[in-house]
């Protein structure tokens, strides 16, 4: 097992190591010229060089690599002071650190993650193996129907309608905001209840979906029936036996979809004009702030490769298979 | 509901009646047992399928409204440019009030605007939603048919070749499935239009569409690749295809006598899964501002619109959403009935 994280955690390094280089030298070293890309229209040349100055894009493309490298790792020392070991150097547009802002920002990223992910797989799992649980009957056939619908809606077109329901025409709750769940616990969840629960909302129904089918599924295996056959109750056959076999390519689709997820939370908060990672990528790239998107991009990859891997060993402690090979 | 063996009789009770007939009339009959190639099978199956048949009709009739868009517009005399709510013409009808907000109920639906008028500039929502479809379904068929090329290519080299080939193809592809594939879509627009357009220049609708193409290709084609891996490495050790290599068969005539035709339905049920995913990717780029730009009308476009809008004016979205929604939810339909089709072993 140990073997196992740690291979996984050097393929990891690795990964990031190369998702930084792809992006850095399409930025950098790109066709396009960085400096008058980020200048944008009706730019002099004096004011140009003054941003390759900036951005230090005079050194040789090879150094400015293994300075941004050698930064995220040991720390970087700019003029206007030391930038500390997770340097992701300075945002171009703003003069701030971007490993600052993303930490400021992550906050509101992770919580609507985090909360989306607990509702929809509460949520949608427990509709799920209900609906497989009484199959054939009108609850199956509501609960079918519902997510199949609910599936095909779009977070931004949801948004706007609840917005719409609860907050402008009938003002029952007040504009979405972040507060810090550390200051204030129930503040933090009232103010990100309506994108929370928009966003569950869709990946709920596609979860119940897969819940369904995962366990129609499991109940036809012939452990299933074996299980049935020798009298075990109903209910134990249920949750002891097909539920464990159903969850694992639930577990497996959560790991891929982990990337959704996170654009999913790009989404809700665009939607809701929430100021999180997401809104942060839109920006570095609207304003062409080279150092901002980096360190998004990194920042996005780190953690994608961080759940795939605790996905990895979920998966493992599920199914003994995974663990013997 | 008739189960199939039912059917099946009861079709064949008046075939044996015709074939006295014509027994009697004509020497020989030719009543060779026919057997129903897996595709004709699928086909078949498709058809019993009532919400798949529907469902399938759906998609069509919007594809082919958005294709006839330019007629249909000019049929209903507007189009998705012209800002009628600024119209300087004093016979022209007030559209919108002092503060930019359509006059009328419901957005501004009336007999010349069915659909109602956009807040501010006025322009006709009905051709936006008609256009805007165009570029959407259009611009994501490209991509994907791309996509599925691209990943079917790369699957079969993989999968065929085995070996070290296999190895270094299944880890880039690991490698393209561990970007955070939405932060890069979003970052990487500006700098893919950038390569093609100086930055001091405007950019033109065809690049931006290159662009989209470009950025979606590129982190579009591990999906269809890896099923397309798998199922050749399963096939490459059938017995029909040793038989074809003992044979004396050409690799280039194995792949694609052997394994492309049994790969073809996968890969047709996937297709059906990723088209309207790389609709909603398209629309979520322009709705991020980082796609499409004005004045192209998108799908997506309308709904940062409608976002902006919806505090003051929330029935700008309707028509928008309610096709959107009436679209993909035939569309996920249309996916499972395929699947169904293809495999019906499923339990649904």
């Amino acid at each position: 097992m140990l073997q196992f994280i740690i291979r996984r955690l050097l393929g990891a390094a690795l990964t990031l190591f190369l998702i930084g280089a792809v992006t850095f030298f399409l930025f950098v070293a790109g066709p396009s010229d960085y400096a008058s890309l980020a200048c944008g229209k009706d730019c002099s040349p004096t004011r140009i060089g003054e941003i390759r100055e900036a951005l230090g894009l005079n050194l040789p493309i090879a150094s400015q690599f293994w300075q941004f490298m050698s930064g995220i790792v040991m720390g970087r020392d700019y003029p206007t002071g030391h930038c500390d070991a997770p340097c992701l150097g300075v945002s171009f547009y703003s003069g701030d650190l971007v490993w600052d802002t993303i930490m400021d920002r992550f906050p509101l990223t992770l919580s609507l993650t985090i909360g989306g992910l607990a509702i929809f797989l509460v949520v949608g799992l427990g509709t799920g193996l209900l609906a497989a649980w009484k199959r054939g009957t009108a609850v199956d056939k509501i609960a079918s129907g519902a997510s199949m619908v609910l599936s095909s809606f779009q977070i931004y077109f949801l948004g706007p309608i609840v917005l719409t329901i609860f907050v402008y025409s009938t003002g029952w709750m007040e504009n979405p905001k972040y507060v810090p769940f550390t200051e204030d616990p129930v503040g933090w969840l009232v103010g990100l209840s309506l994108p929370m629960i928009v966003m569950a909302t869709i990946f709920t129904a596609q979860y119940t979906r897969m819940a369904r089918s995962s366990m129609i599924e499991q109940l036809q295996e012939e452990h299933v029936r074996t299980a049935r056959a020798k009298g075990l109750s109903q209910r134990y056959v249920f949750f002891r036996y097909a539920w464990r076999g159903s969850l694992i390519p639930i577990v497996t689709i959560i790991g891929i979809d982990i990337s959704a997820l996170l654009g999913g939370g790009v989404v809700t908060e665009l939607t809701f004009s929430l100021q999180g990672i997401g809104q942060l990528a839109v920006m570095g790239a609207t304003q062409k702030d080279l150092p901002l998107t980096m360190g998004v991009m990194l920042f996005g990859a780190f953690f994608i490769l961080l759940v795939n891997i605790l996905t990895d060993i979920v998966y493992a402690y599920i199914d003994p298979r995974v663990r013997l090979s | 509901m008739t189960s199939p063996i039912e059917t099946e009789t009861a079709a064949a009770v008046p075939s044996v009646d015709l074939d006295d007939k014509t027994a009697a009339t004509t020497k020989a009959p030719e009543k060779a047992p026919t057997g129903r190639s897996p595709r004709e099978l699928m086909w078949a199956r498709f058809k019993r399928d009532r919400t798949g048949v529907i469902s399938a009709c759906v998609v069509i009739f919007f594809f082919v409204i958005s294709a006839l868009a330019p007629v249909i517009a000019s049929l209903y005399g507007k189009d998705p440019y012209t800002l009628y709510g600024q119209s300087q013409d004093p016979d022209a009808p007030a559209l919108l009030d002092d503060f930019g907000l359509p006059l009328g109920y419901f957005g501004g639906v009336s007999g010349d605007h069915w659909f109602g008028v956009e807040p501010q500039f006025g322009r006709d929502l009905f051709t936006m939603l008609l256009y805007g479809m165009r570029t959407s379904l259009y611009m994501a068929l490209g991509v994907t048919v791309l996509v599925t090329l691209t990943g079917v290519l790369i699957g079969l080299v993989g999968g065929y070749l085995g070996g070290r080939a296999d190895y270094m193809i299944g880890r880039v592809t690991d490698f393209f499935l561990s970007f955070p594939s939405q932060l890069f879509f979003i970052a990487f627009m500006p700098v893919v239009t950038a390569m093609f357009v100086d930055p001091r220049e405007e950019t033109p609708t065809y690049f931006r569409a290159l662009a989209i193409l470009i950025v979606l290709w590129v982190l579009g084609w591990m999906g269809m690749s890896r099923l397309v891996r798998s199922t050749t490495l399963s096939l490459r050790e059938r017995e029909f295809v040793e038989a074809a290599k003992v044979a004396g068969a050409s690799p280039w005539r194995i792949v694609r006598k052997e394994i492309l035709p049994n790969v073809a339905t996968p890969i047709l049920v996937q297709f059906t899964y990723m088209l309207p995913s790389t609709i909603l990717t398209i629309a979520f780029l322009s709705f991020a501002g980082v796609g499409f730009v004005e004045p192209t009308p998108d799908w997506g476009r309308l709904f940062a619109v409608g976002a902006k809008v919806a505090e003051q004016d929330p029935a700008f979205m309707f028509f928008p959403g309610v096709a959107m929604v009436v679209f993909f939810l035939c569309f996920n339909l249309l996916g499972d009935s395929v699947r169904d089709a293809f495999d019906p072993k499923t339990g649904r």
